[in-house]
């Protein structure tokens, strides 16, 4: 819309007023979109300057001694690393059941022709929309009737199936991308179709698999609400509800502890959002989820 | 021949099993449990009874299921529908007309805040919007003085954290939307004398309706299952004043232990999420026959 030059012949004046009147337009454009930036990182910044001030409140202060004790007092195996551990256990093995379970799925969606397909196809979109936080109450007493509260991995299950469906359909687009023609010069030389899928489709799709993986990890690494109802011992809760009941306990006297904390969980999923950006385009997530 | 077909579709069955276990079970049992008098501990937790529309006669006598659906719909049409919504696609255009390095950066800043986790974008709201917090700081710069937002105002604070934790996801839907326009269409405007604005409502607004439409759907769904947000910044309070149904849900069923009601009101945000789901999956179907 900016770039656009004007085809009709016009006068050397009115050409200069619409380059000018177009470079104060960019002008204005520019301002605003930095006001609308500052605005938003203005929460972010009590974060960055809490974190490295040890006397820290909820006032942003440039610190009078900034310092890394608060980051020292939480880098301890009870506050910090079993935590981290335990979100990674819970968002690698969410994102592993993930990708497993929507490869196979996407594939004979994506390659044969049947009945089937689009119903299934629109009731997975359908599942996608379904608020997850409206059936935590009911998952709790499913939970509590088969005896699987506090398990990791049903938890991990039930992480992997709300993130289902979004992954199954992120998954499928990703594979009708393959060409066929690959696969059945596999055919003829006598591969099954699982071994065309495991040694032909599933490497010319690594990419996007990859992103599958990294959408559903970002996804679980950041959840609380599911963990917070489903896991209740310390010991196998992950980050995200750790560092709230640090907040219960301490936050009142520790800001500076509860930022340094919140800096280092975020950091994960800072960098592969970062990743997979870089590599796909900012509207990774969309381009799968959206278009057909 | 029949037999070797639906053999082939053997591998779907793991999600099948999947969606069944713990996506439709759960519905189901919600809608069962909300008839019952199920509760967290005691009797009534061995051996739920039976209570028919009890639980849902209830929502209506009592003030706290009225105020929760209202305040929900505030939540979502200011939050989501004007909020994210109208800012994410300011956002866009203004990037369309701004120098690359800005908009990089801006947009770097937006979606900041989206890919946060949640408990610690929660965190940051409430320490933006406690009363010693960086609001009331930059309104001290310019000479005001700020309320306590986070007691005085609590729908004003949860309303404008979710509009900063979630206009990253309009942002980038209209980004991608404004960049399928085609240039000559605005550009053949531009000649016809358009002014800026008569070119948004007419030409671009109209070329990227579809999108509008997925994105409302999608962000709305978004808003109506917000529950961490809400708990860190206000925990619904003061009183109910920002208890949204899920919040409204959780209470019941987890502070109160009373899961019947709980499911209810669940049960009643499932189906608003039905029927806004049935309407996104509709417009898909027909953007693409």
């Amino acid at each position: 819309m900016t770039g656009s030059r004007l085809r009709a012949p016009a006068g050397a004046d009115s050409t200069t007023t619409t380059r000018s009147a177009r470079s104060r337009a960019r002008v204005g454009a520019d301002i605003a979109l930095v006001v609308i930036g500052l605005c938003f990182m203005a929460p972010l910044l009590w974060l960055l300057l809490a974190a490295v001030d040890p006397q820290a409140g909820y006032q942003t202060t440039v610190p009078s001694t900034p310092s890394t004790d608060n980051f020292r007092a939480v880098l301890t195996p009870e506050l910090l690393f079993r935590p981290l551990a335990n979100s990674f256990l819970l968002s690698a093995g969410t994102a592993v059941v993930n990708v497993l379970v929507a490869v196979l799925a996407a594939y004979p969606l994506s390659r044969y022709q049947s009945r089937f397909n689009k119903p299934f196809m629109y009731t997975v979109l359908f599942g996608t929309s379904l608020p997850v936080t409206a059936i935590m109450v009911p998952v709790y007493g499913l939970f509590v009737q088969l005896q699987l509260l506090d398990s990791m991995a049903a938890t991990i299950f039930f992480m992997a199936t709300t993130t289902l469906p979004m992954a199954i359909w992120m998954t499928k687009n990703f594979m009708d991308s393959v060409p066929l023609e690959l696969e059945e010069a596999a055919w003829m030389d006598g591969a099954s179709n699982m071994a065309a899928l495991r040694t032909v489709v599933l490497p010319l799709m690594r990419q996007g698999l990859g992103v599958v993986f990294i959408f559903v990890f970002i996804q679980a690494w950041g959840n609380f609400f599911v963990p917070f109802i489903l896991l209740l011992s310390p010991s196998k809760q992950p980050a995200a509800v750790s560092i709230f009941s640090f907040f219960g306990q301490h936050g009142a006297i520790a800001y500076g502890q509860l930022a340094a904390f919140s800096i280092l969980y975020s950091v994960p999923v800072l960098v592969l959002y970062a990743v997979v950006s870089r590599g796909m385009g900012n509207s990774f997530a969309l381009s799968g989820a959206m278009k057909g | 021949m029949t037999i070797r077909r639906s053999l082939r579709l053997l591998p779907v069955v793991p999600s099948i099993l999947l969606l069944l276990l713990f996506l439709l079970a759960p519905v189901v049992w919600s809608f069962y449990a909300s008839f019952t008098d199920a509760s967290l501990s005691g009797k009534a937790a061995r051996d739920p009874q039976w209570v028919g529309a009890d639980n849902y006669v209830r929502m209506f006598s009592d003030d706290s299921f009225p105020l929760a659906a209202w305040l929900t719909v505030v939540f979502v049409a200011a939050s989501a529908v004007l909020g994210q919504n109208v800012l994410g696609l300011l956002i866009a255009l203004l990037m369309t007309r701004s120098r690359r390095a800005v908009s990089s950066l801006v947009g770097t800043a937006v979606v900041a805040a989206w890919v946060l986790p949640e408990i610690v974008a929660a965190f940051a709201a409430y320490a933006y919007f406690n009363r010693d917090g960086t609001l009331n700081q930059l309104l001290g710069v310019v000479g005001g003085q700020g309320p306590d937002w986070l007691y005085s105002f609590p729908m004003v604070a949860i309303v404008l954290a979710n509009t900063w934790r979630g206009t990253a996801f309009s942002m980038l839907v209209y980004r991608a939307a404004l960049a399928d326009v085609p240039r000559d269409i605005s550009e053949a405007a531009l000649v016809d004398g358009a002014k800026g604005w008569q070119r948004l409502t007419y030409i671009t607004l109209p070329l990227i309706r579809s999108s509008i439409a997925t994105n409302l759907m999608l962000i709305t769904l978004q808003t109506l299952a917000v529950f961490t947000l809400i708990w860190v910044m206000t925990a619904g309070g003061p009183a109910n004043a920002s208890t949204t149904l899920p919040v409204l849900a959780y209470q019941e069923a987890f502070k109160f232990g009373d899961i019947g009601y709980g499911t209810a009101v669940a049960s009643v945000l499932i189906l608003l999420g039905m029927v806004f789901g049935a309407v996104y999956v509709r417009l898909l179907r027909e953007q693409r026959p």
